[in-house]
């Protein structure tokens, strides 16, 4: 099968910055996929050379087999929802998201019922004589959706699209574009560095860091099974052990990944397990974040609300499931 | 809250603000009253009589109405070229970066910061070089030179507020280059040009120095009355003149701020 975004060895280089350094991508059509990492990681870099806003320094890009370089945006098959909206500030809601096929010369009656659709598709109705001014955020976030899906494309590209979205919002939001992707069957190409995001919404995710991909996987993967220390501790901050603490626990001189939620916390009378000192508690409300010292190795724990916990400075056991200690490549 | 329910401000300074009011506008009415006076050969206080006479004179002489038409399309052709040349610029200064930019930038706005003297010995010696003759088109040169300089502040500000990503939303959604600058950029910064244009066709059409310095015979609007003054005859069919240039400048200046007044500055309207 013919992926919908293919990149072979790309590279995209600004002066001497290496912002995507020779990455080999597949992306299934029809699947939701998610690129997560850090700013500076290359994923917004990798999400503007499928749009055609950059064009790679050396490598191959193809969509749905067609090759891309040298292909300018108007001509892809591909729509972006940008990280700011960019909608166009002189026209009203119903102009914008009918913009797409204006420009490709379809007539103003059937343009603007298929911009009504498109509006009713991302639920807002009846908006359409209103300026983007005088929406909210989330609404304004919803016309740049219709903007970009009345075009029927065959890939949709979102950059960062929940970023300036309050937290209640931006979860409503993850249903609702996770729905609307498996409705419309169309492949979406996610970019965030909210790695809590990613795992939530992405069929498959990847994760770069500095211009590379260092895995990828479905979310269960990433987050159970990182390859990598950076993967361990970007997606979901697991405690990244050293080989010499792994030797003495789990018989292997490798690194390890520990999720916080993995560690009991035992009495120090007991003996066994991994001997600790608690430093400090953050509340999160559903869940406490403990830190601990161990053996000046810094732990993290994460403990549910109402469980009881030990006093700060107070000397307790940690122990874990061996098969929840993950062994890991000696890879960045 | 703003301050304006403080307290009062002290007469003494009540006092120095209207003074300094009426001292800038004063001489403005004066020239207003002069062209109603009877009295044509100097400018006496008060005027001995009034009279719409003048109004009818200057209509009837052939010199204003040659003057005033050249003035026109010297003011026409400078603002056309600016316009074109003045936006470009803005363009390229403001969305990309490259060496050399911000000395670029500095080399355009140079113009009017320099005396108009300077700009217009420095373009009499071009011409004389060139061996150019001066005509109508060596006045649209000059006067272009610092119409440029308005319509590219103005373009520049504009596009500055106008968010970058929008043009590559614009090519996203299949428009192309030509058709981006008519449906995105060209409405976004529209009222700046017309604000721009509008200074530059004020700015052209009170120009004394630079024309001075590349008009051959020709006289616009603003070298006829220099000379007008000299001759004791019909002295208030200047004055006559000078409220029409008055009521021309003015009135663009005013549109213009009206148009730009959510943020842009009216730059260069200090010249």
């Amino acid at each position: 099968m013919t992926s919908a975004v293919s990149f072979q060895k790309v590279s995209r280089h600004f002066g001497s910055v290496r912002a995507v350094d020779a990455v080999d991508l597949d992306i299934v059509p029809g699947e939701f996929f998610a690129m997560l990492g850090p700013s500076g990681s290359g994923k917004t870099t990798c999400l503007r050379l499928i749009a055609g806003f950059e064009q790679p320094t050396a490598g191959s890009i193809s969509i749905f087999g067609e090759r891309a370089e040298g292909v300018p945006p108007y001509r892809r098959n591909v729509n972006t929802v940008f990280q700011d909206y960019a909608l166009f500030p002189h026209l009203n809601v119903l102009d914008n998201v009918a913009y797409g096929l204006m420009v490709k010369g379809i007539g103003r009656p059937e343009r603007q019922k298929a911009a009504e659709d498109a509006l009713a598709l991302v639920r807002l109705p009846g908006y359409g004589a209103r300026r983007p001014g005088q929406l909210s955020g989330g609404q304004r976030q919803r016309v740049a959706l219709a903007r970009a899906l009345v075009n029927q494309p065959k890939v949709l590209l979102l950059d960062e699209p929940l970023g300036a979205l309050d937290l209640k919002l931006r979860e409503n939001m993850q249903e609702e574009l996770k729905s609307l992707q498996k409705a419309l069957g169309i492949t979406f190409v996610f970019v965030t560095h909210d790695q809590g995001e990613a795992l939530s919404m992405a069929d498959r995710v990847a994760v770069f860091n500095d211009g590379k991909i260092m895995q990828i996987g479905t979310p269960e993967d990433i987050y159970q099974r990182p390859k990598t220390r950076f993967v361990a501790d970007f997606v979901g901050s697991s405690n990244v052990l050293p080989p010499d603490f792994v030797q003495r626990y789990a018989g292997q001189h490798r690194w390890g990944s520990l999720r916080p939620e993995s560690i009991r916390i035992g009495r120090a009378a007991k003996g066994d397990g991994v001997a600790a000192r608690l430093v400090s508690t953050n509340y999160l409300g559903a869940t406490t974040r403990l830190a601990l010292d161990a053996e000046g190795l810094r732990l993290h724990v994460i403990v549910p609300a109402g469980a009881a916990l030990p006093r700060e400075g107070e000397a307790v056991a940690l122990t874990f499931n061996r098969e929840q200690l993950h062994l890991m490549d000696d890879l960045g | 809250m703003r301050s304006d329910r403080g307290p009062s401000a002290p007469i003494g300074l009540k006092l120095a603000a209207t003074g300094g009011l009426l001292f800038l506008h004063l001489p403005i009415l004066l020239i207003f009253v002069y062209a109603f006076t009877t009295e044509e050969k100097s400018f006496v206080w008060p005027p001995p009589g009034l009279t719409t006479q003048w109004f009818a004179v200057t209509w009837n002489r052939p010199d204003v109405w040659q003057a005033l038409s050249l003035s026109v399309r010297v003011a026409a052709i400078s603002t056309a070229i600016a316009l074109v040349l003045g936006t470009l610029c803005a363009a390229a200064v403001s969305r990309t970066k490259f060496f050399g930019r911000e000395t670029i930038s500095l080399l355009v706005i140079l113009p009017i910061a320099l005396p108009g003297i300077i700009t217009g010995i420095a373009l009499r010696s071009a011409f004389a070089l060139a061996e150019i003759p001066f005509s109508f088109w060596t006045i649209v040169l000059g006067h272009a030179t610092f119409c440029v300089v308005v319509v590219y502040n103005n373009a520049v500000a504009r596009f500055r507020r106008t968010s970058g990503s929008m043009i590559e939303a614009s090519m996203d959604l299949g428009a192309d280059g030509f058709q981006t600058f008519r449906h995105v950029v060209l409405p976004n910064i529209a009222t700046a040009l017309l604000a721009g244009g509008m200074l530059a066709f004020a700015l052209s059409f009170d120009e004394v120095i630079v024309t001075t310095f590349t008009a051959g015979q020709q006289q616009t609007v603003p070298i006829w009355m220099l000379e007008e003054l000299i001759r004791p005859r019909q002295r208030p069919v200047t004055n006559v003149v000078a409220m029409v240039v008055v009521l021309v400048t003015l009135l663009p200046i005013l549109v213009a701020y009206y148009l730009t007044r959510d943020g842009d500055q009216i730059a260069g309207s200090g010249k």
